[in-house]
Parts: structure tokens; sequence; C-alpha cells
């Protein structure tokens, strides 16, 4: 527990000493990266060694804040989500320090830096925080770093408008949140999670609502998910890859912990998290094949893993109505599993689109191609990242969606009610797993094989040592993550315990071993037959002969670059298809004579929940707000009045 | 010495499996009053292949050289979890036929990241429409398993292919036959055979998977060529441990019967691919769903019986 605090405490120092060194790009970088990574270090100590004793640590302090205390709290849950806060974030400071060294001098690094830090130790604060008050402090400490983040490039309309998207869904959220805590801590001196008691049947209907919208604008699930698809995107790449790896998980652990404090759930909230993950998981999957740009690629794939997560959670509930504590167990570790094989293959994902960006000065898929051949590693690690992110062994997507699908299969065979709620969850993962290989071998594809269609893409440069270690590195854990499954037992069962109630915990227990196992059984016989494989292809022409040969291309002699399938083309037969969900704008050319002259065409894939939900809702209220324009006079003196107003009637009030 | 059998079987898979098109290609002669090639012509295929020296284009990667050895890799690796005759394999666990269905993914992903790497317009829509399909197709073979796992009360494929017996083809034959041509569809499908595909027109824009691999030569052709064969057995097997419950308790007499049923299936290829026409592009959606709602249908009767 001292050491996480001892981290919270060196992060916020770092950050102090980033933004005392702002007009020295080099020593801020120093500063903020130096104190991620021995951050990081300890951090990641006490979180591991969390996990593997399975027990909880706590300590409290007196605050002088009304309601609140300095509660901190560190059980397997909590550790479970800091591990991967932890990896990511110091990783991403390494990468950091090369990405933005092509920004010094044009940007503040030491701002940069000093939000960076900030973000890690308000999600620290958030995973660990054990009251209310601490737990929104940190929340909003985090949205509010982030949004600095988000800001990073504001020269560029699009990072301005996803930052202000992103403020009002972060209030937004906070709002409902504190309402939420309000009514759990109502009738206690303190908001200690601990003080908390069980509310009755409708109260805690409404905190679930609460619950649900406040963390879930963080989390991202749709249809609260428009920000994400616009601030991710827009945040420098490490810091895209902590958002989308670490930081919308925190609505997910918000969620599990007022879970908790619930007491007997009711079905229907198990089924509103289904039919919510389902929906996401489907939905973000398709959208992202849509995508013309890589980091909106990876950003709505985030949305899709967030929909497993989520409907694992809602699977479980439902089973847990139905005292299927079994197949209850399986969802819970398969959606804590995939908590962190998600921040591991998101992260390098978005490092590899970070890479791509840095080196060819684009992310957009229609002017990339062929940059294999320029940054081969860079391609290499980014198309394992693909196949983890569609859960395809040996890599680690597969270990927590397998636990999912072995749970809902465990349901199929059971009462209708569980085995309706195993089919959606299940067939949505189905979709949802062949739709994401679709877009990400379509993303791969376009940026990294075939020719280059634009001549920056011709002249990418490779990422720097810097970049491709903590690429490697988390490569590395990608692997690593299926084949050990078994070592991860331990954590997965002390962590379901502690989240969802010992009894979830014992069930696990005796339920995971065996998956754990066969998944890397099943991992290490497919890396063997693969060395096999090329091992025998290798040794039958050691020395192949590479013929300077264009491709056959059936015998077409003169392929150009412009031929090749791009990837508007290579998603057109099933973006038709769901043409009535994506709603894509397009223009085709009409050829109406023999010999047609020059034709273009262009597609957009539209934000299609914000343009039909929130855009008009947004409208709605802006014209409600000018009613009350005539409060606004811009006049100091006028506004002092209205705090002096406002301040004596809650003296008034209180007395 | 329990290893001895699924090696053997294992084994069997792997020097049986070329033989499933050549049976194919005999029945599509007979029926267009033909000779027709060998029954053994893919072997001769295969070992002509692997004496070439292979071609690459310059515009290709790593990404090309590996896709047809992680493919064949992958669905090497299912073979060995694949039941044969209704016995398990080397590997069988709970839920192994989802561990199948991800390798079938990884094969398709690195095929098509291949067909990629060449930059032809050819191979590009070939891997457009592969994965296309595969969005329409994976959910009806899961469904149907669903629907089997119900049927059965089991949740791994030795053990819901061990309680197969014709028994419950007597109580629940309805759900049986459905599932049946459920996985038939896709098995038509995935094999990238008429009516989805033609793996006869080598220079047609219509098609597929034999577009995909157009750059593909040499050994590595080869690779692709026998990973189609163990693929075109796997869901073979599948079909033949459907509809042939085991009825002996001996080992061989199993074996010999479910290889007269593969043989069987074979041929049902083939008498589909010389009665029916290759549907229109747009149309093999539409025999997916179809495929889709026969597994939906069959796992509502299951849950009503």
């Amino acid at each position: 527990m001292l050491l996480v605090l001892l981290s919270i405490i060196l992060l916020l120092a770092s950050s102090a000493l980033a933004l005392f060194f702002s007009r020295e790009p080099s020593r801020a970088q120093d500063a903020g990266a130096y104190g991620a990574v021995a951050a990081s270090a300890l951090g990641l100590w006490a979180a591991v060694r969390t996990l593997a004793a399975g027990s909880a640590e706590t300590l409290s302090l007196p605050w002088s804040v009304p309601l609140g205390s300095l509660s901190f709290c560190l059980d397997p849950l909590s550790a479970l989500f800091l591990v991967p806060v932890f990896l990511l974030t110091g990783l991403a400071a390494v990468y950091g320090v090369g990405y933005l060294r092509s920004y010094a001098g044009s940007k503040p690094l030491g701002l940069a830096w000093a939000a960076f830090n900030t973000l890690t130790a308000a999600m620290v604060l958030v995973f660990t925080a054990a009251n209310a008050v601490l737990f929104l402090l940190g929340w909003e400490l985090m949205a509010a770093a982030s949004f600095l983040l988000v800001l990073f490039e504001h020269d560029k309309a699009q990072s301005r408008k996803a930052g202000f998207i992103y403020l009002a869904a972060g209030g937004a959220g906070a709002l409902l949140l504190m309402a939420a805590f309000a009514l759990l801590g109502a009738g206690s001196p303190l908001l200690d999670f601990a003080s908390f008691r069980t509310p009755s049947g409708t109260a805690a209907s409404a905190i679930f609502l609460l619950a649900l919208g406040g963390f879930g604008l963080k989390a991202g699930f749709i249809p609260l998910h428009v920000w994400l698809p616009e601030a991710h995107p827009a945040a420098p790449s490490h810091v895209s890859a902590v958002m989308s790896g670490v930081m919308i998980k925190t609505g997910i652990y918000g969620l599990i912990r007022v879970l908790v404090f619930l007491g007997p759930w009711q079905e229907w909230w198990g089924w509103t998290l289904l039919a919510a993950g389902c929906v996401s998981c489907v939905l973000g999957a398709l959208f992202a094949l849509a995508q013309h740009e890589l980091k909106r690629v990876l950003a709505y794939s985030s949305i899709e893993n967030i929909g497993i997560i989520l409907a694992a959670v809602g699977l479980g509930m439902v089973g847990a109505a139905h005292n299927a504590d079994r197949l209850a167990a399986l969802a819970f570790a398969g959606a804590l599993l995939h908590v962190f094989n998600h921040s591991l293959f998101k992260g390098l994902l978005f490092m590899g689109a970070g890479a791509v960006l840095h080196g060819a000065g684009t992310a957009e898929l229609d002017a990339l191609g062929g940059l294999a051949k320029k940054m081969p590693r860079t391609a290499l690690l980014f198309i394992a990242g693909a196949a983890s992110a569609c859960a395809l062994p040996p890599f680690n997507g597969f270990a927590g969606e397998f636990l999912v699908y072995l749970g809902a299969f465990k349901g199929i065979s059971s009462y209708p009610a569980v085995a309706l709620a195993g089919v959606l969850a299940g067939l949505s993962l189905a979709v949802a797993g062949a739709l994401a290989a679709a877009a990400f071998a379509r993303a791969a594809g376009a940026a990294f094989l075939g020719e280059p269609r634009t001549e920056r893409a011709a002249a990418a440069h490779p990422p720097d040592g810097l970049m491709l270690f903590s690429m490697y590195a988390l490569g590395a854990l990608c692997l690593a993550v299926c084949a050990a499954a078994p070592l991860l037992l331990v954590p997965l069962v002390s962590a379901v315990g502690a989240g969802f109630g010992g009894g979830f915990g014992a069930a696990a227990a005796l339920e995971v071993p065996g998956p754990l196992v066969y998944i890397s059984a099943g991992a290490l016989l497919l890396a063997a037959v693969a060395a096999i494989a090329a091992v025998k292809r290798r040794s039958m022409f050691p020395a192949a002969r590479t013929a300077d040969v264009p491709t056959w291309d059936c015998g077409y002699a003169a392929p150009t670059a412009r031929m090749q399938y791009g990837a508007s083309s290579f998603a057109q037969p099933l973006t038709d298809f769901f043409q009535p969900v994506l709603r894509k704008l397009g223009q085709y050319p009409v050829i109406a004579e023999y010999f047609p002259g020059k034709a273009s065409f262009s597609t957009e894939a539209q934000a299609v929940v914000y343009n039909a939900v929130y855009a008009p809702a947004a409208a709605r209220i802006r014209d409600l707000a000018y009613r009350f324009s005539w409060l606004q006079h811009g006049r100091l003196q006028i506004y002092i009045m209205y705090i002096v107003v406002t301040l004596l009637g809650l003296l008034l009030w209180k007395l | 010495m329990e290893i001895v059998k699924p090696l053997t079987q294992y084994l069997a898979a792997l020097l049986l499996a070329p033989l499933l098109p050549g049976i194919i290609n005999r029945v599509k002669a007979f029926f267009a009053g033909r000779r027709g090639q060998p029954v053994l012509q893919l072997y001769y295929d295969l070992y002509k292949l692997l004496q070439k020296a292979p071609v690459y284009s310059r515009t290709t990667t790593w990404v090309f050289r590996a896709g047809p050895v992680i493919g064949l890799a992958a669905i090497l690796t299912s073979l060995a979890v694949l039941p044969f005759a209704g016995r398990p394999s080397f590997l069988a666990f709970d839920g192994d036929f989802i561990f199948l269905l991800y390798l079938l993914g990884l094969a398709r992903f690195a095929t098509v990241l291949a067909a990629l790497d060449t930059g032809s317009a050819f191979e590009g829509m070939g891997a457009s429409r592969e994965m296309q399909f595969a969005v329409f197709a994976e959910p009806a073979f899961f469904l149907g398993l669903a629907a089997l796992a119900r049927v059965t009360g089991q949740t791994s494929l030795a053990g819901m292919f061990g309680v197969l017996t014709g028994d419950l083809w007597r109580t629940a034959a309805p759900v049986l036959a459905l599932l049946t041509a459920s996985f038939f569809i896709v098995l038509l499908a995935e094999n990238s055979r008429v009516p989805a595909d033609d793996p006869n027109t080598h220079l047609e824009l219509t098609m597929i998977h034999e577009v995909m691999v157009l750059d593909h030569s040499g050994p590595e052709l080869a690779y692709i060529l026998y990973g189609a064969a163990l693929k075109l057995w796997f869901f073979g097997a599948l079909i033949a441990c459907m509809v042939l419950p085991r009825h002996s308790g001996s080992w061989a007499g199993d074996t010999g019967l479910f290889l007269l049923a593969m043989a069987g299936v074979a041929a049902a290829v083939g008498v589909v691919e010389s009665v029916i026409a290759r549907l229109r592009l747009i149309k093999v959606p539409y025999m997916l769903i179809t495929a889709f709602a026969f597994s939906t249908l069959a796992l509502i009767f299951q849950m009503g019986r």
C-alpha cells in the first residue's frame, strides 16, 4: 500500500518537475519519463505482490474535506486493474520520449509530461480510493489531465471538437456519479466505501442506473461512446494507448465496485449489461471496419472490447440470478482477464499506429501502404497486436474470450433464461470476432502491405529504439500471457473473489484452472506445429532465389499502386451489407458514356449515434441555454454578485 | 498404449485428406460423362510442387511467405483436436470447438494478409470476399455448435459425438438434420466449393479462395493446397460424425465406417457441384444466412423439446 502511495507522490512530483522544466524540452522529457518509469516499477511490485498474496491492504487517514477521508484499499481487484496501469504507463513513457522528440520546440512538452504523469497518478488514485470524495477527486483529475492531452494538437479543429465533446461527456458522467454516491452514502457521516449500507430494492435500481450512466460514459460502450472515437485519436499516440488501454477500464472497475455495494443483484441489471455489451461489441467492430483512419479503427475496436467485457459481466450476473455460480465465475474471470489482455494489445496497437503517424506523417489508411518494407519490425508487431485483438491463438486476446465463451456454453445447456443469455453472449462474440478480423486485416493490409499509395508512405522512416522497445515488450507479453496462462490462475481467482464476492471466487477456483491449462496447451501446440512447418519449409529451399519480378496478377505486366485494393474497397461488400446501420455517405461516379473520362469517388464513415441522437439533443440544450443568456452580461461585478448571493443562500439554508 | 490410436487416427487424416478432392473430381467427371483425373491427382501435384523453386514478387515481404506456413500450421493443429470417428484425438477439452473456430480464423487471417501483401487487385478482391463470407459463416457455425451442445449436454466435441447415438437421432431427428444441413452449407462455403465459389475457374473475378493464392508458387502453393485438403477433411469429419453415430464398439469397425462416410461426404460435395450452378456473388451471403437460420431453428426446436 505504501509503495502505491509512494508511486502516486513520485508521479505528482515528477509532474511538477516536468512543468518546471517546460522551457527545456529534453529535461522535461527526462523528468517526466524517469518519474513515470520509477513509479511504474514501484507500483507494479506492490500490485503483483497483492495479487500473489490474494489479501487486501487498507490505509485510512483523516482528511479535513467534508464527507471525505484519506482511505485507500489495495485488494486483488484493484491490483488486477493496477498492473496494466503501471505496465502500460511505464512503457508508454519510454515510447513517449521517442515519440515526442519531434515535437520539441513546437509544443509544450513540459505540460504534456505533467499531464501524462498526473493522469497516471489519478488513475492509481481511482483504483485504490476507498472513499467516494477521494474517488471523485481522482476521477475528475483524470478527466482534466486527459483533457489537456487530447488538446495536445489544439491547432487542429478536430482536436478542439474532440476536446469539447470529451469535456461534456466527462462532466455529465461525474454528475451522475455524484448522485449515485450520494444515494449510496445517505445517512453515513463519511462517504467511505466501507460505511455504505445496502440500499433497498428501488434505491438500488436507481443507483445501478446512475452508476451505469456515469461509469458507462467513461467506459465508452454504445450508446455512451460518442466521445471515445474523437478523443482517443486526437491525443498523442502513447497517450491514446494509455487512454484506450487502461483509462476507459476505470469505468468497468467502478461499475464492478458499485455492484458489490448494491447487495443482491436483480436479474434485469444483468440483462441490461448483457444487452449493452452485445450491442457495443458487434457495432464497435462494425464501425471499426468502416473507419478511414488507423487510430479511429483502434478507438472503435476499444468500444468492441469494452462491449465484450460488459457482456461477460452481464452474462455472469444473469447466471448468478439463477444460481449458476460456475457459469458466473467463468464469465467474471473472462471479463477480468480480458481487461488485462485488452490493455496489452491495445497499447501495442496504438503504439504501432503512432509509429506509422510518426514515420509517414499520416494515419489515413488510403494514403498508406507498403510500410512493411520501410518499418518491418513495426509491421510484425502491429500484425501480432491485430491478431491478439481478433482473439486469434496463440495471442492473449484469445484467453479471456475463451473463458467467456466457456461460460456461455455452460449456460446453453442450462435453464432457458440462462441459455438465452449464453446464446446472446456467445453469438455476439462470434459475430464481433469475425467483423474484427475483417477490420484488422483491412487496417494492417492497407497500412503495411502491398505498394505505397502516396509519396509520403514511400518515404516513411522507422521508429527509433525507445519506441520499438516498448512495442517489443508489449508484443512479448501478448504471447506470454497465452502461453503461460496457468500462472494467471491465482490472480484471477482472488480478483474474482474480491470483486464479485467470495462465492464466485471459490467457484472460479474450481472452474478456471482447466481452461487456462488447455489455453496454454493449445497455444504451445500451435506454436510447435508452426515452428515445424516453418523449419520444413525452410529446409526445402534454404536459399530461395528472389527473382526481381512484379506481382503476377494474371499476366498483367504493368500493375500500379493505385490498382491495388484499398481500405474502402476491401470493406465495401460488408459496409454495403450493413449500410442501414452504418449510413456511410458516398459519392460514386455514374458511367454514362462509352469512353468515360476521369472519375472520382469518396466515402465517409459517419458518427451515426452522435449525428442521430447527441447532435440534436445538444442543439436543443443550446437553444434552451440561449433563453437564459440574459443572465450572462460579461461584467465581473455581476458575476461576483451571483457568487455572493449563492453563498449567502447556502449560509441561510444551513442555518 | 493408448497413444497409438490417436496417433494412427492423426496420421490417417494427414495421409488420406488429399483423397477427398480426388473423389469429388471423379464424381464430377462421372456426371459430366468424362473419365476425369486420377483419384490420386492431388498427391502428384503436391509432390511436383514441392520440387519447384518458388518465385516471389518484389512487392511482397515476409508476410507473404509466412501466410501459407501459419495457415497450414493452424489447420494441422485443429486436426489434433478434432475427434476422429467420434473418438477423442490428442487434445480434447471443454470448449475445444471454440479453439478450433479461432484456429480456422487464424488460418484465414494469415491467408488474407498474404494475399494483400501482393498489392494485386485480384488478390485484394478475393481477400475482401473471404472476410465478408466469414462474417456470415462463423455465426452459423457457432450457433450450430451451440445447438449441438444443447442437444447432447456436452461442451467438448469428443463428448458431443460420444453421446450422439442412434437413439438421439430417433428422438431429436429434426434438430440433428437441420444441424447437418447447416454444417454442410458451411462446409461448401468454407472450402470454396460450388455454389459459393468455383475451384475450377482460375481466372475469373468471381473467385474467392483461388484468387487469393494466385501469386503463391512452389512449396508454398503445396502448403496451401494441402491445407485446403485438410480443411475439407475437417468439415467432412464433422458431418461424418453427425450422420454416423457410433454403432459397434470396435475401433477398427468404427474407423472403417467413418472413412466410408467421409468418402460419402466427398461424393455429396461432388454431386452438389455437378447439379447446382454457382450462385451470383451477392447471393452467397443469403445462402450462409440460410445456414444461420437452420442453426437457429435447430436451437429453438431443442429449447422447446
